[in-house]
């Protein structure tokens, strides 16, 4: 099995490490230094971005960067400035004005209401521990490929989110009888107008369940403009589609929505296993809608040399929101199995981190890491398949050499 | 009487560029792309190239096509440059769709 660590190349990160800044001019300054993401085509350059530290540029405009995996191994909350950045459309917001900005709440209402971001944060305020996660996470390890963004491990992230929920947003606008769903878009929008802008939906439940929130906060700090400033949508334990940046509407709605990224985009086939045979399109698909389970070795990087003996090993599991209740881990390529100690508890939605020291003799390990959840979900030990290149969760390979 | 008006107006104008200070948008910098097309083998797909120059360019980077699975073929890059234009609305006639995707399959 491939390796799912991306590959930095020692010398150019350790300069980077150097810089510490993250202006403009430094980024610049670091054209050339790039990193090799394990697949066809995984060239990156490593890009410095205002408030970010150098990740891997995916893409320039709209800015996608991926974090460095070595970055999870320095624990359960992801660096605001290390925390990956999606968009779909160029046309994204590069001034908003903090006492003018307003999000509007409309649609099938009592009352259409525009709070401002004072009004929000005097509202009663909610903080909760998150993962973040890509849909198309990993997806340059699927095989055969697919088309769209071509992804290693690091477009997720856990931190800690601070705003109000969105049940109490809708009820001072109060949601009349019949309303089915809930529609949110950004301020980030397409270049030409003919391409259907970025909005997603929510069923009305899901959106009233108190724990789906509006945010402005990102580790206590406000949020990173390309993680959504001021506000975003926060949506635990589903995948990152859903958690929209820099809000602008919020619509009830009394028929399903009907846009283009609920509809066509964003879908997976409605089976058990969310899988096809490798290369077909599925018969009916639904809405992507929560996290797979997944865990990840993050201490040792795919052919590192280890000294032979005592090895810590650590890392880190998630899920859509059961929790971590067991982390099983091999170093004979699964052959047999050593249950790990689970580290801090932040809450059902957040990295839940393991540790396991394994004896390690000399020669060649293949370590394996199986995370299962509360709600009785593994990973399976062979990859899925997928049209669209999401839910990758096959239990990771790490090989090493003991010596 | 004219030190107090001056250490008034001075008071205001602090206070009003304050207030400004306070008031005022944030702004950021999106760093502009640098990567550019692969040009394509001497003397083959000129056309191709000058069209997803032309085209590709407006909506976004160039980055998007470089990174995808090399090797494809032309079938994925006519079903790529055919959802460019049915599902994004890229003004790109026929012709040139299939002359994008020509270029894109022997240069990617």
């Amino acid at each position: 099995m491939l390796d799912r660590r991306d590959l930095i190349r020692r010398a150019g990160l350790t300069a980077l490490a150097g810089l510490g800044g993250s202006s403009f001019a430094s980024l610049r300054a670091l054209a050339g230094d790039t990193a090799t993401l394990p697949f066809g085509h995984g060239e990156r350059p490593l890009a410095a971005y205002p408030g970010k530290r150098p990740l891997l540029q995916m893409t320039a405009r709209p800015p996608q960067l991926e974090t460095p995996f070595s970055v999870f191994d320095e624990g359960a909350i992801t660096p605001n400035d290390a925390f990956f950045v999606r968009y779909h459309l160029a046309d994204i917001p590069t001034e908003i004005d903090p006492e003018t900005y307003r999000v509007a709440i409309k649609g099938h209402v009592e009352r259409e209401v525009s709070l401002s971001l004072a009004d929000l944060k005097a509202m009663p305020t909610t903080e909760i521990v998150a993962v973040n996660q890509c849909s198309g996470n990993s997806r340059g390890f699927f095989e055969p490929r697919m088309a769209g963004g071509q992804l290693a491990n690091g477009a997720m992230g856990c931190a800690r989110w601070t705003g109000v929920p969105l049940k109490a947003v809708l009820d001072k606008a109060g949601v009349k009888a019949g309303a089915v769903e809930v529609a949110f878009t950004g301020l980030d929008g397409p270049v030409i107008p003919e391409t259907p802008d970025f909005a997603k939906s929510l069923k009305l439940d899901h959106a009233r369940d108190g724990q789906v929130m509006l945010a402005w906060g990102m580790n206590g700090q406000d949020l990173p403009w390309l993680n959504g400033y001021p506000l975003r949508l926060v949506v635990p334990g589903f995948y990152g589609t859903y958690w929209v940046k820099h809000l602008e509407s919020i619509s009830v709605l009394d028929k399903p929505f009907d846009g283009f990224w609920m509809q066509k985009a964003y879908r997976i086939p409605d089976n058990d296993c969310a899988c096809t045979e490798p290369g077909k399109a599925a018969d009916k698909t639904v809405p992507i809608n929560r996290f797979t389970v997944r865990s990840f070795l993050t201490n040792l990087t795919d052919g590192a040399e280890v000294k032979a003996g005592r090895t810590p090993l650590r890392g880190i599991a998630f899920d859509g929101g059961s929790g971590i209740k067991a982390v099983a881990v091999s170093t004979d390529d699964g052959k047999t199995w050593m249950e790990a100690r689970l580290g801090q508890d932040l809450g059902p939605y957040a990295f839940r981190p393991w540790t396991l020291d394994a004896e390690l003799s000399p020669g060649a390990h293949a370590i394996r890491a199986r995370a299962t959840a509360n709600d009785g979900a593994s990973q399976p030990m062979e990859p899925r398949w997928n049209p669209a290149g999401y839910l990758r969760n096959v239990v990771e390979t790490t090989h090493v050499r003991a010596a | 009487m004219t030190r107090i008006t001056l250490a008034l107006a001075a008071a205001l104008a602090l206070a009003l560029a304050t207030g400004a200070a306070l008031a005022a948008p944030k702004s950021y910098e999106v760093p502009e792309p640098t990567a550019t097309l692969r040009a394509p083998k001497a003397g083959t797909h000129a056309e191709g190239f000058e069209a997803a120059q032309t085209n590709c360019l407006v909506c976004h980077s160039v980055d998007y096509i470089a990174m995808q699975p090399p090797g494809k073929g032309v079938a994925f890059w006519e079903s790529e440059v055919t959802k460019m234009v049915k599902v994004y609305h890229a003004p790109i006639d026929e012709a040139q769709t299939k002359a994008i995707a020509a270029y894109l399959a022997e240069t990617y």
